[in-house]
């Protein structure tokens, strides 16, 4: 391994600070203040003399530290575990994630809430982005179609919490399948950019759609019961309030422990779900279409179905992660349902591993939870997700987390 | 239908469609050479207006009030920082991913894209920002209550893309510069083997598409007078319909794509509904693409193996 002398390193690093200077200089060094500006020199020294250190300290480094790392791109490997065991450790996980209910105030719940339902729109992407390798930048477009098929189910046709999960996953499930279909012809960028479109036309119809939709005003939507006990101070949607039932104290914490619940026994499931898929031969030709779609074809693979199931059940993933947002908020307003909304989910399956599911929910732990245990990091939040996916696209485009493909031994061999 | 009312619409969808064009060379030039969406290209744009108010506000400072020198100092400013960043991001966010899949690309421009939005918001603050009016006055036909109107200022953006582009044309079609570009375009490993250094070339190539997006970005902050650092992302989007549209990878195509794109919206929105206007080019884009992804003026690609 041979070492870039340290002169040379320095003069890059200079090199770098003073491009750093010019570009920095008149946006950070000076602020707008109507039609004047006010002056802040030292903000683009301090960006420049980062860069200055960070980019001596990379050339510091072995080259070969910094070289893209993906030889093994996958790596097999053997089932660990075998179901029952799975499904007894899954148990275990749940109680205990569950009972921490029991302390968290309505603060943290609220937070555990929303990590969990990026954990979920995470593993819908990832079916879709990971699995499948079709770029869909318009994931929101199912998130908003499962809150407002919630919202506008209640107030339209008096749906109720359990039944929206299912029919909302349904009709996300179509939606992914109806956009899925002209799409089928392309791929890379192009469906990226259709996808696009598609996401940003469901938002501004939800936002145009006055009579329909409420448009930027929104919609109530409903909270969840549970066999007719509502989680409410006072009933609402005729049922009994629980806290009567059970002859506690009401809190306002109950509807989001019960949201909680539910959301961890759906993520659970999904993640199982998801996982299987995986080994299952849907799971299989997905991941093989990912890599040569051309191959795939030659070989007979039916690639309108694989590519529309793709589409289908990271939609309806999607939609589910929507039921539970627009009944945590207890309304819904097109604004939640963004391009940047898309891209935050696009960095957490990209961070996580490309096609990684325990990588993907890390990320999305992360990536959400991060910015409620310090709060500097919130404002630069989005800065750091930035600058996250294309460091990792260059030095490790497979995610941080390795992924390993389970493979199935053969009895007796 | 008001033939002064479509004359006005006319007008507007000239002087809209110019500037989507003039950022659909950034788009398509970008797309000919390397075949990637840049994605972050509209956040450069958006750059652009920041430093068209940052320029004209230090101009100011110094007591330079004549519009014509105002205008045209902060058009250089604006060029010269942009095409150097956007060479930057070349550098720094994509050549690592030269040989990199497809999807690798196009995620760091959309990171590229994230990291430009909340450098300018957490720099410049979040909130709306403008310029002063420049150049006033107006140019009317008709009546006194009846009559469209077109203003100096929509003039001077229609010359200035017309004459950016002229000049564009010019350096692509007649110059060693330009014959590398077309070369590398054609065929990037020949290209290299004659000598080309590509790398310089794509590199280029990034430059003279921010440049001519800074120009645009100048224009149309002038014109509207007020933006924020969310105005990137529809812009770009629209702009790169424009570059479909016109057939990606073909110059002519982009500004044709543009002033057809900014024709339809301004006509979609004076004589239909201007709340969906912006579906309405969404939906332009996905059908093009679904139906024509080659565009007007473009070549079908063949995929091969």
């Amino acid at each position: 391994m041979s070492r870039r002398p340290v002169s040379r390193t320095m003069l890059l690093s200079l090199f770098a600070a003073l491009i750093t200077l010019i570009l920095t200089g008149p946006l950070s060094g000076l602020v707008l203040n109507g039609y004047d500006f006010t002056t802040r020199f030292a903000a683009p020294l301090q960006i420049a003399a980062m860069v200055l250190i960070l980019r001596f300290i990379a050339g510091l480094l072995p080259a070969s530290w910094l070289a893209p790392k993906q030889k093994h791109e996958v790596e097999p490997r053997a089932p660990r575990f075998k179901t029952y065991q799975l499904v007894l450790g899954g148990l275990v996980l749940y109680l205990a994630l569950a009972s921490l209910v029991l302390f968290a105030s309505k603060y943290w719940l609220a937070v555990g809430i929303m990590a969990l339902i990026y954990v979920l729109l995470g593993l819908g992407l990832n079916v879709v982005v990971g699995f499948a390798g079709l770029l869909d930048l318009g994931f929101v477009g199912f998130y908003a179609v499962g809150a407002y098929g919630y919202a506008l189910g209640h107030q339209y046709l008096g749906l109720g919490f359990w039944a929206a999960i299912p029919l909302a996953a349904l009709l996300a499930g179509m939606f992914g399948m109806i956009l899925g279909f002209p799409v089928l012809r392309m791929h890379g960028d192009y469906l990226a950019i259709v996808t696009l479109g598609f996401g940003e036309i469901i938002r501004l119809v939800l936002n145009n759609w006055m009579a329909f939709t409420g448009g930027p005003n929104g919609v109530d939507a409903p909270a969840p019961t549970f066999f007719g006990w509502e989680f409410k101070a006072n009933v609402t949607q005729g049922g009994v309030p629980f806290h009567e039932v059970w002859g506690l104290e009401y809190s306002s914490g109950m509807l989001d422990a019960f949201i909680f619940l539910v959301l961890l026994a759906v993520v659970g499931l999904t993640l199982y779900a998801v996982s299987r898929l995986r080994g299952m031969p849907i799971g299989r030709a997905w991941e093989a279409l990912r890599e040569d779609e051309i191959a795939c074809r030659s070989l007979g693979l039916n690639h309108v179905w694989t590519k529309l199931s793709a589409f289908a059940m990271g939609a309806s993933i999607g939609g589910v992660a929507g039921v539970f947002f627009a009944a945590s908020q207890g309304f819904v307003s097109p604004i939640s349902f963004s391009f940047f909304e898309s891209a935050l989910v696009l960095a957490i399956v990209v961070l996580g591993g490309l096609g990684s599911v325990y990588g993907v929910i890390l990320a999305a732990l992360f990536l959400t939870l991060m910015p409620e245990v310090l709060r500097e990091f919130a404002d630069y939040r989005i800065l750091i997700f930035g600058f996250a996916m294309v460091l990792i696209m260059i030095w490790r485009p497979r995610g941080i987390i390795q992924q390993r493909r389970p493979f199935f031994k053969r009895a007796g061999s | 239908m008001d033939f002064y009312v479509l004359g006005q619409q006319i007008v507007n969808g000239l002087v809209l469609g110019s500037t989507y064009g003039l950022i659909a060379v950034g788009y398509t030039m970008v797309y000919g050479i390397i075949g990637m969406i840049n994605f972050a290209h509209g956040e450069v744009y958006m750059v652009s207006a920041y430093l068209t108010a940052i320029g004209l506000a230090v101009l100011a400072y110094f007591g330079i009030s004549n519009p014509w020198l105002l205008i045209g100092l902060t058009m250089v400013f604006a060029i010269v920082f942009t095409s150097l960043l956007g060479v930057t991001i070349e550098r720094l966010a994509y050549r690592p991913l030269r040989r990199a899949n497809r999807l690798a690309p196009l995620i760091s421009a959309i990171g590229v894209s994230l990291i430009l939005q909340n450098y300018v918001q957490l720099s410049q603050g979040a909130k709306n920002q403008g310029v002063p009016t420049l150049v006033e006055g107006v140019f009317r036909m008709g009546s006194e209550d009846h009559f469209f109107q077109i203003t100096y200022m929509q003039m001077v953006i229609i010359i200035v893309a017309i004459l950016a582009m002229a000049i564009l044309n010019f350096v692509v079609q007649h110059t060693a510069l330009g014959r590398a570009c077309r070369a590398t375009q054609q065929d990037r490993q020949m290209a290299q083997i004659l000598g080309i250094d590509t790398d310089k070339v794509i590199a280029l190539v990034f430059g003279i598409g921010a440049a001519l997006a800074a120009v645009a970005g100048v224009l149309i902050t002038l014109n509207y007078g007020s933006f924020d650092f969310f105005v990137g992302f529809v812009t770009g989007v629209k702009a790169f319909t424009a570059a479909v549209l016109g057939g990606i990878g073909s110059l002519p195509g982009a500004m044709l794509g543009g002033i057809l794109l900014g024709l339809a919206e301004s006509l979609f929105a004076g004589f239909v509904s201007s709340d969906y206007k912006d579906v309405f080019a969404f939906a332009l884009l996905v059908g093009i693409l679904i139906f024509r992804p080659s565009g007007l003026l473009g070549k079908p690609t063949v995929e091969k193996v």
